[in-house]
């Protein structure tokens, strides 16, 4: 009972923390219409800058500045705030399909960076002994993850209620203005291209936040937790739960993390040991299999936009 | 022919999405070896109106006769073969493939040898083109272009001749020539259908004509009564307000 | 040196060039960028692994290596098996995925749905072959020394010369054929090409077969002259992209001269970057003509 209620909170927190990054992709696409095909390069950023910050102090590699976790928290947003910055102000004129390449390109491009800029991020090996704060006030591992998913789950809060506020506010009609059409959008008086990059901007900070929970969470970052397929995976919930919708962001987190643990569980325990390594490779056909498939009987998802025909899904 | 028309458009309704249609009800149509104009202010559906009858917008209610048989919802690449020529208003010549492969192209539903004996007559019949066989279209000028565009739609000796504004953007001079071609095609036996902005100059090498606003029939009647008819005047100004909606039949 | 990353900039920008002709044509023909394409090429490279084991058991004839290269008769005639099969997949997945999706949905759900064939694809591999590399053959080959003090292995050669069979190959079916003519009107105008009589489907069939085929091809000379993994095509998407978007979607000649420029941009980037940043070449690439043409090449489209 407690290893079933234990892993239920090692669950909880790592659907929710994925939760936080497809609300970040949410806004973006289910909301401006922007094609981010580089969540992970930008999850990675605030993994790696809450590593620096937060981590011990070691030799030949820059950072450990030991400093508190929501110190982490928002050093990891403004890193990946500024980058996307960069990134924005490079790629957010292209058209769609462009856009998605583009966004692609750069969360390769920032994987190698993490694999081989060894003084900044450790290299292949990654960096290690990142503090988790609930272990400062709890005993033992199920108090300790309870306490994290309590902070997990204040985060995921604050940041949905922020979004749902956003969403609805005169800048978020905006976003859905610019979604639909932006010649007829830039009537309204503000800059379309000010206001996607202020979206791009704010969405990828808030992918940040998300790698920045996992690192502390798992205690560790290296390069192999960022590979592309991660970006397939939270593309994959939005899509399933429902883009446009918020709720529809976290339950699509909650059910394809569901459906990836439960299939590994199981494969776990009918492949022979001596082909496990194929066993991820039958995760990640599931996970595509899903996903062609909500696309093709389920486009809206499971919870898809409210109260709003949106000519966006068949543009 | 058992008294049909050529072409036979009744209470015609379409439009680019559904639910939102352009065409509220038009009938036409057209006989053998006649010009038939099509004029009305901007926003008429005009253009629609012709793109429906040579398939490529969705007709929801009403029919589409050629020579008596239905044609209505074909597949546009079926027509071609059943008869139906269409020249577009814009994007008529495929810049760039040169002006032969642009007659193999027309060629489509043709067999190789066919085709290839077709496009020998039609340069028999337009010199300049054989001329610049080589050549790819986007160089030519306006006048050519629109030869061009109505060659490659006359590979398949089209018993219909679908014009959407052929003259837009000519010169007076390649425009009045253009007429003459036009009057050709009927001359040959065509039924020639021809949406216009120009409706005087359309109307006078047509033979008849339908004048269309906010997509309904408002007049029809021989050309030479329309030229006199003062409604025009009032159903083009009258309408400009209504016309400060975008153009949808472009 | 530098003529030594030339060779081989262009030998891996002939492979670039061969899967690229098929994302090019889809991508201006079906509007959409498609991230599976380059697991066509895993297919193609892992499919003719399969060909080949059959016709090697012949044995004799089809089993000794022609010349001075390392593979045989059975190889040849594997390609061939495996460009139909990897069209026979292509096709499948236009029927049953990107047709279907391309009616009822967006362009933008179209590239979604890429990512889930993509992941289903590569991963099928791992599943079916294991993801240790594998090579066709482990017959030895010795390297030809050419002027400049550059070095090819006889499979190279072979690689370059069928690559530029190919390409001749196609382009007298696009100008002489009626089939190849209608393909590129149809990328110029469907529309035109439409009411001209052309069936746009049957074209589209056969941008698949083609591109289908080009992508099988360029993943058995990967597997023949580096060799074959489950990323083989993976590891290619961005060269692929970044050689259609600077050829301009839709052209023949684009899609090989950009695999040409991309190939040669990343071998030669190693005489200035750190050799470990090379895949991120042609994302550079990508964003530099992207940033002189925003709108793409999707943006010239002649009306």
């Amino acid at each position: 009972m407690i290893g079933l209620v234990s892993y239920l909170v090692f669950f909880l927190i790592l659907s929710l923390i994925f939760g936080v990054a497809v609300l970040g992709l949410n806004l973006q696409w289910g909301f401006t219409g922007l094609f981010n095909a580089g969540v992970a390069g930008f999850t990675a950023i605030g993994a790696y800058t809450m590593a620096i910050l937060t981590g011990p102090s070691r030799d030949a590699v820059f950072g450990g500045f030991e400093l508190p976790f929501v110190a982490g928290l928002v050093g990891a947003m403004i890193a990946s705030g500024i980058s996307a910055v960069i990134v924005g102000l490079a790629t957010l004129k292209l058209r769609h399909e462009y856009l998605a390449v583009a966004t692609f390109g750069i969360a390769v491009t920032i994987q190698l960076v993490c694999l081989n800029w060894e003084y900044l991020t450790g290299g292949t090996l990654g960096l290690i002994g990142i503090p988790n704060p609930s272990k400062a006030w709890a005993e033992g591992p199920l108090a300790q993850n309870a306490l994290y998913l309590l902070v997990v789950l204040v985060v995921v809060g604050l940041t949905f209620a922020a979004l749902e506020r956003i969403v609805k506010s005169p800048w978020g009609r905006m976003l859905k203005a610019i979604r639909e059409d932006e010649i007829a959008a830039s009537s309204l008086g503000k800059s379309p291209e000010r206001v996607r990059l202020e979206a791009f901007v704010l969405g990828c900070m808030i992918m940040g936040l998300s790698g920045a929970l996992y690192v502390s969470f798992i205690g560790y970052v290296s390069p192999w937790d960022f590979l592309p397929i991660l970006t397939f995976q939270i593309w994959t919930m939005l899509i399933v739960g429902g883009s446009a919708n918020n709720r529809g962001a976290l339950l699509g987190a909650l059910i394809v993390w569901g459906v990836w643990t439960t299939s590994g569980f199981v494969i776990s325990r009918i492949v022979p040991s001596e082909i496990q390594a194929q066993g991820g490779a039958m995760q990640a056909v599931l996970i595509g299999f899903i996903l062609v498939v909500t696309l093709l009987v389920r486009p809206r998802g499971l919870i898809g936009e409210e109260l709003y025909v949106s000519r966006h899904a068949r543009s | 022919m058992s008294g049909d028309h050529a072409l036979e458009a009744v209470e015609i309704i379409a439009g680019y999405v559904p639910d939102l249609p352009i065409l509220h009800g038009v009938s036409a149509h057209v006989d053998a070896g006649e010009v038939v104009s099509m004029i009305g202010p901007n926003g008429a559906g005009k253009s629609t109106l012709v793109k429906a009858i040579a398939g490529l917008v969705q007709i929801s209610s009403g029919t589409v006769r050629l020579d008596g048989r239905d044609i209505t919802g074909i597949v546009a690449h079926k027509l071609p073969a059943d008869g139906v020529g269409y020249v577009p208003q814009i994007g008529n010549v495929f810049a760039t493939l040169t002006i032969h492969e642009n007659l193999i192209m027309g060629g489509a539903p043709l067999s190789k040898s066919a085709a290839l004996e077709r496009i020998e007559e039609i340069y028999e019949m337009y010199p300049t083109l054989k001329d610049k066989r080589h050549d790819k279209a986007g160089v030519l000028s306006g006048g050519q272009r629109q030869i061009l565009a109505v060659a490659r739609a006359l590979l398949t000796r089209p018993r219909l001749m679908l014009l959407d504004e052929p003259t837009a953007g000519l010169s007076p001079m390649a425009a009045g020539a253009f007429f003459d071609l036009v009057r050709g095609l009927a001359e040959g036996g065509a039924a020639v259908l021809m949406v216009e902005q120009n409706a005087k100059a359309a109307l006078r090498v047509s033979d008849r004509g339908y004048v269309l606003a906010e997509g309904q029939n408002r007049l029809e009647g021989f050309a030479a009564e329309l030229l006199a008819n003062e409604e025009i005047g009032e159903i083009f100004l009258g309408l400009r307000r209504g016309a400060a909606k975008p153009e949808a039949s472009v | 040196m530098i003529l030594q990353h030339i060779a081989d900039g262009i030998l891996s920008g002939a492979i670039v060039s061969l899967g690229a002709i098929g994302l090019s044509f889809t991508m201006k023909l079906l509007r959409f960028a498609n991230f599976s394409h380059s697991e066509l090429l895993t297919w193609g490279a892992y499919g003719a692994l399969v060909f080949l084991a059959f016709f090697a058991s012949f044995g004799g004839f089809f089993d000794r290596t022609i010349g001075p290269f390392s593979f045989g008769v059975a190889l040849l005639l594997a390609m061939i098996c495996a460009s139909v099969v990897t069209s026979i997949i292509a096709l499948v997945l236009h029927r049953f995925v990107f047709e279907r999706l391309s009616r009822t949905a967006g362009h933008m759900t179209m590239v979604f749905a890429s990512f889930g064939v993509a992941l289903v694809l590569r991963h099928l591999v791992v599943l079916i072959w294991g993801s240790d590399p594998i090579y066709y053959s482990n017959a030895l080959q010795f390297a030809i020394l050419l002027p400049g003090n550059v070095r090819v292995m006889p499979d190279q050669v072979f690689l370059l010369g069928l690559t530029i069979i190919v390409v001749i190959a196609l382009h007298l079916f696009m100008t002489r054929s009626r089939t190849g003519i209608a393909m590129r009107g149809v990328a110029e105008n469907p529309d035109l090409a439409r009411v001209s009589g052309v069936n746009v489907d049957r074209i589209i069939t056969w941008v698949w077969i083609i591109g289908a085929s080009g992508a099988a091809m360029g993943g058995v000379l990967y597997g023949m002259t580096v060799q074959l993994r489950p990323e083989l095509g993976f590891s290619l998407i961005l060269p692929l992209f970044a050689a259609a978007i600077l050829g301009g979607a839709g052209s023949l000649y684009g899609a090989v001269l950009g695999g040409l420029i991309v190939g040669l941009s990343e071998n030669l980037s190693v005489m200035i970057i750190p050799t470990t940043y090379k895949p991120a070449v042609p994302f550079l690439l990508i964003l530099a003509i992207l940033y002189f043409r925003p709108d793409g090449i999707f943006g010239e489209r002649s009306r």
